[in-house]
């Protein structure tokens, strides 16, 4: 079949155009101050001990924060959608919070709030849990500063779950639980994969809310962001940038990876509708 | 109804629901304002009536409503061209979308700097014209454009996809033009999505700090925005200033919100009126569009 | 729905108008690019200046500010932020101008005092009626005791803590750069986190009462009293510590191009004048003029203190050996 839809080319174009001039442009500045670097003296500083140990934090504790976000934020989105109770507006109106809240304030505020004599951490520190500068203080930050991206891609998708199809899952005998996990989530799992996707990269570049949490010992608690600002105050700007392209490629591979899942399941999906059709 | 949870299953949820925001959310929240109104309401006013305070506010909107269009109109054709076509390269295009949400804020405004600053690549020639980028607002709205382009699409992308283009090719099959299609068919079927797409870029927009703090040079009154205001006050030891402004942030959040509200309200008088006219050729329509 | 999106592009026009005009100023201004917590002085120092240079010349003059961490400012400087004049808390970041052809190279020698008008110095914050008494810096590194202090290594007031920590060790009898990395390491074992910046090591001590002991600048001893309370905490002199400096410099190829070398210089020149040196004690920074000091003998109790240049050559040999990656800091983070 042809394409029946307008608009392709206009909206690629602009799409593409802007994509270059805004996102790829800048960042081509970033491939070329690192490019004055040789391969050696690149890897170097990409996998030095502290460099290492501190990927293994940022990447751990963001691929932590969107699990979490992922479960709960299903949760919250669906509550939000189908249920009422009073009040939820205001819930509602409270998920964008996360990202108006200047992140040097969160950071500062949740390390109040979980340090030892915090409102939450003078009730976890007794039974031995301490969150505030340890790397578990990371990921309360990170699961923070990305908590809107899943219920917000979910919400509009629930919104749009047609009620006749649920009603025939159920007329042709299928419990609430069947009916959730064979004709709803399918549906709504690229929009969940979409707001993981979209946490998770966030959380990767986070800095100003982790800093003040972390405790930032270098091993232990040391996220990367906060190395490339280390070179940037020792006005090293071209190490900065080695270590800004390491980010970026591992983010850029892991996001990939997610996007091609995301459109294979997609498909999958919309290919068994069209033969059930 | 036979499509809802048994009535145990939805309180669990809800109350997980209720505690996993009350933690995360409400909490901090409580906690920010408690701060900002540690030293009375007097002292949270005065804070805020600041002249300094009123011209970061004022910047700090001033780029939000900037960044918006821009925003709505090439996120709405990034997300037509993704959902609605098949082309090669496609999950390289989403992943490039992506892309400004995983570059740490502090890289995002290094690059701008590597580009526009006076060492950087058009640097000589923007000083030889006397145009300023950077620690200047052009160079601010660049890097909040950049850091709210995926808001919008990737608000779109998967709603659209939901809802596949049976719709739209019927609209265009009946004789109507593209912007009719768009305005009749998909406008309405992905208000909420682009609705939420712009509150997120929007709360983003306005909060966003590390990488505005590296383009903005902090001139007190000219280029200081409410996140960096905030910043500011409270390294110099004037927490409650710092925790009014950020309450402020947090209300002007709200706003938008109420915005939402107001639209969703009026949305559904329209489509109340609609529903009555339009009941009996609904069914005309549907079996029209299954051959 | 029309409406609605016709008030809000009014809105749009509106606001767009609103930051269009605000950059219109006609009189002559200049801008002083300084470090975070120096906005007081500046705040207190600029409408003194404004009435001198009013009298002097008969012109108005508009002063403007810019805050920041020390080194993130050069940083913009360098690239183009157009600063007049740096004031900034370490030289290391005059430094980054000199090499970038910004500050002239003998900028030190073009004021009194190293360039520097006022002084400050590395003390202990301690608990109220100092429980674990502290006392000196062989105190911090016994077992059991917490110190807190920014990162060495990304913030201004970290740098001069360490050097404070390492030039004592190596001033005692029998030191030397092993004896002093070991005091040093041992010290830093006993921080149970690195701050993000001074002013969070100061909330983490006080509002979330962890660790024994602050390291901090004098002059922020005062702010925290305003903030937390005077009878808090205490302040402890340890038996020697560090001066730290705080370099001023005209930026030459700014001044050059908006002609404002003349009103730059007296901004510069005027720091060492009685008000601005009164203003400076007044902010608990320590005067360079020695009758002030001697009025204000209370407030800045005797104290043996060493410079960067005697101990350590200056910053451009001890930033390298202890800050660059590589460093002291970072080998005491290998060993382990």
């Amino acid at each position: 079949m042809k394409r029946v839809l307008p608009g392709f080319g206009l909206s690629l174009g602009c799409t593409l155009v802007y994509l270059s001039l805004l996102i790829l442009l800048p960042l081509s500045g970033l491939a070329f101050k690192s490019s004055s670097l040789d391969l050696s003296q690149f890897w170097n500083i990409a996998s030095g001990e502290r460099a290492l140990a501190s990927y293994r934090v940022t990447f751990g504790a963001s691929l932590l924060a969107a699990m979490i976000n992922a479960v709960f934020g299903l949760i919250v989105a669906w509550v939000l959608v189908r249920y009422s109770f009073p009040g939820k507006r205001l819930l509602d109106s409270l998920v964008d919070l996360p990202f108006a809240l200047p992140t040097a304030v969160a950071g500062i505020t949740l390390a109040t709030l979980y340090a030892g004599n915090g409102w939450i951490g003078r009730h976890l520190e007794p039974i031995g849990i301490k969150v505030a500068f340890t790397p578990l203080g990371i990921v309360v930050a990170l699961t923070f500063i990305s908590l809107p991206f899943v219920v917000r891609t979910l919400q509009p998708v629930i919104e749009d779950i047609e009620p006749e199809i649920e009603e025939a899952a159920a007329s042709l005998g299928a419990s609430r639980l069947q009916t959730f996990l064979r004709v709803i989530f399918p549906g709504i799992f690229p929009a969940l994969l979409t707001g993981f996707t979209l946490a998770f990269s966030r959380a990767i570049g986070e800095y100003g809310s982790v800093i003040f949490i972390a405790g930032n010992m270098p091993l232990i608690s040391e996220i990367t962001p906060l190395l490339i600002i280390s070179k940037l105050e020792q006005y090293d700007v071209v190490g900065a940038t080695a270590l800004a392209c390491v980010m970026l490629v591992i983010s850029f591979v892991l996001l990939l990876g997610v996007n091609a899942l995301q459109w294979w399941t997609a498909n999958r999906h919309h290919g068994t509708e069209r033969v059930s059709l | 109804m036979a499509n809802a949870e048994p009535r145990w299953l939805r309180w669990a949820l809800t109350g997980i629901a209720l505690a996993f925001l009350f933690l995360f959310l409400a909490l901090p929240l409580l906690a920010v304002f408690g701060e900002a109104l540690a030293g009375g309401w007097r002292a949270f006013f005065a804070a805020l009536k600041d002249r300094e305070a009123l011209s970061a506010i004022g910047l700090t909107l001033f780029i939000a409503l900037f960044v918006l269009p821009f925003n709505v109109v090439i996120g709405v054709a990034a997300a037509w061209a993704i959902a609605k076509f098949d082309f090669r390269g496609k999950s390289l295009l989403i992943t490039l979308i992506d892309l400004p949400f995983a570059v740490s804020p502090v890289v995002v405004g290094l690059v701008f700097l590597l580009i526009f600053g006076a060492q950087g690549l058009f640097g000589p020639w923007l000083s030889a014209h006397d145009i300023k980028v950077v620690f200047a607002v052009p160079g601010m709205v660049l890097v909040t454009l950049f850091i709210t382009f995926p808001f919008v699409a990737r608000e779109l992308i998967p709603l659209m996809q939901a809802q596949g283009k049976d719709e739209e090719e019927a609209a265009i099959s009946l004789g109507a033009t593209g912007w009719q299609m768009f305005r009749r068919v998909t406008l309405p079927n992905i208000k909420w999505g682009l609705l939420y797409g712009v509150i997120l870029a929007n709360a983003r927009a306005m909060g966003e700090f590390g990488a505005v703090s590296v383009v903005s040079g902090h001139i007190r009154g000219e280029t200081n925005t409410l996140p960096l205001h905030v910043e500011i006050l409270y390294n110099e030891y004037n927490a409650v200033g710092a925790f009014a402004s950020a309450s402020v942030l947090a209300l002007l959040a709200l706003v938008t919100l109420v915005a939402k509200t107001l639209v969703e309200w009026q949305m559904r008088k329209e489509t109340e009126m609609l529903d009555t006219a339009l009941t009996p050729e609904k069914v005309d329509q549907e079996s029209e569009t299954r051959p | 729905m029309s409406r609605l999106i016709r008030d809000f592009l009014l809105g749009l026009v509106v606001a767009g108008a609103v930051a269009a005009s605000v950059p219109a100023f006609a009189e002559s201004s200049l801008l002083n690019v300084s470090y975070d917590v120096a906005r007081d002085f500046y705040k207190d120092y600029n409408p003194m200046f404004q009435k001198h240079w009013k009298a002097k010349t008969g012109e108005a003059v508009e002063l403007k500010q810019s805050h920041a961490g020390s080194s993130k400012q050069v940083r913009a400087v360098a690239d183009g932020l157009e600063a007049d004049v740096v004031t900034m808390n370490q030289a290391s970041d005059v430094d980054f101008l000199v090499e970038k052809g910004l500050v002239i190279k003998d900028y030190a020698k073009k004021f009194p005092n190293n360039a520097s008008p006022y002084t400050s110095t590395m003390v202990f914050i301690v608990r109220k009626g100092n429980p674990k008494a502290l006392q000196d810096w062989p105190d911090l590194v016994k077992p059991g005791v917490q110190v807190i202090l920014p990162h060495p290594k990304s913030t201004g007031n970290g740098r001069y803590s360490y050097l404070a920590a390492w030039g004592f060790a190596l001033k005692q009898p029998g030191g030397n750069d092993k004896t002093a990395q070991e005091f040093v390491s041992k010290l830093l074992r006993n921080a149970p986190l690195f701050a993000a910046g001074g002013r969070d090591a100061t909330t983490t001590f006080m509002q979330r009462k962890i660790g024994d002991v602050l390291i901090s600048f004098e002059s922020e001893a005062e702010l925290i009293a305003k903030e937390f309370g005077k009878g808090e905490f205490d302040v402890v002199y340890p038996s020697l510590s560090i001066l730290t400096e705080f370099p001023v410099a005209i930026v030459e190829k700014v001044v050059d191009k908006r002609g404002t070398r003349k009103l730059a210089q007296e901004y510069l020149d005027y720091l060492w004048s009685k008000e601005g040196q009164e203003n400076a004690a007044q902010n608990y920074l320590r005067p360079r003029d020695a009758e002030l000091l001697k009025k204000f003998a209370a407030q800045f109790p005797a104290i043996k203190t060493f410079t960067v240049d005697e101990v350590f050559g200056g910053w451009p040999k001890a930033y390298p050996a202890h800050f660059k990656d590589g460093g002291t800091f970072d080998q005491i983070y290998q060993s382990k």
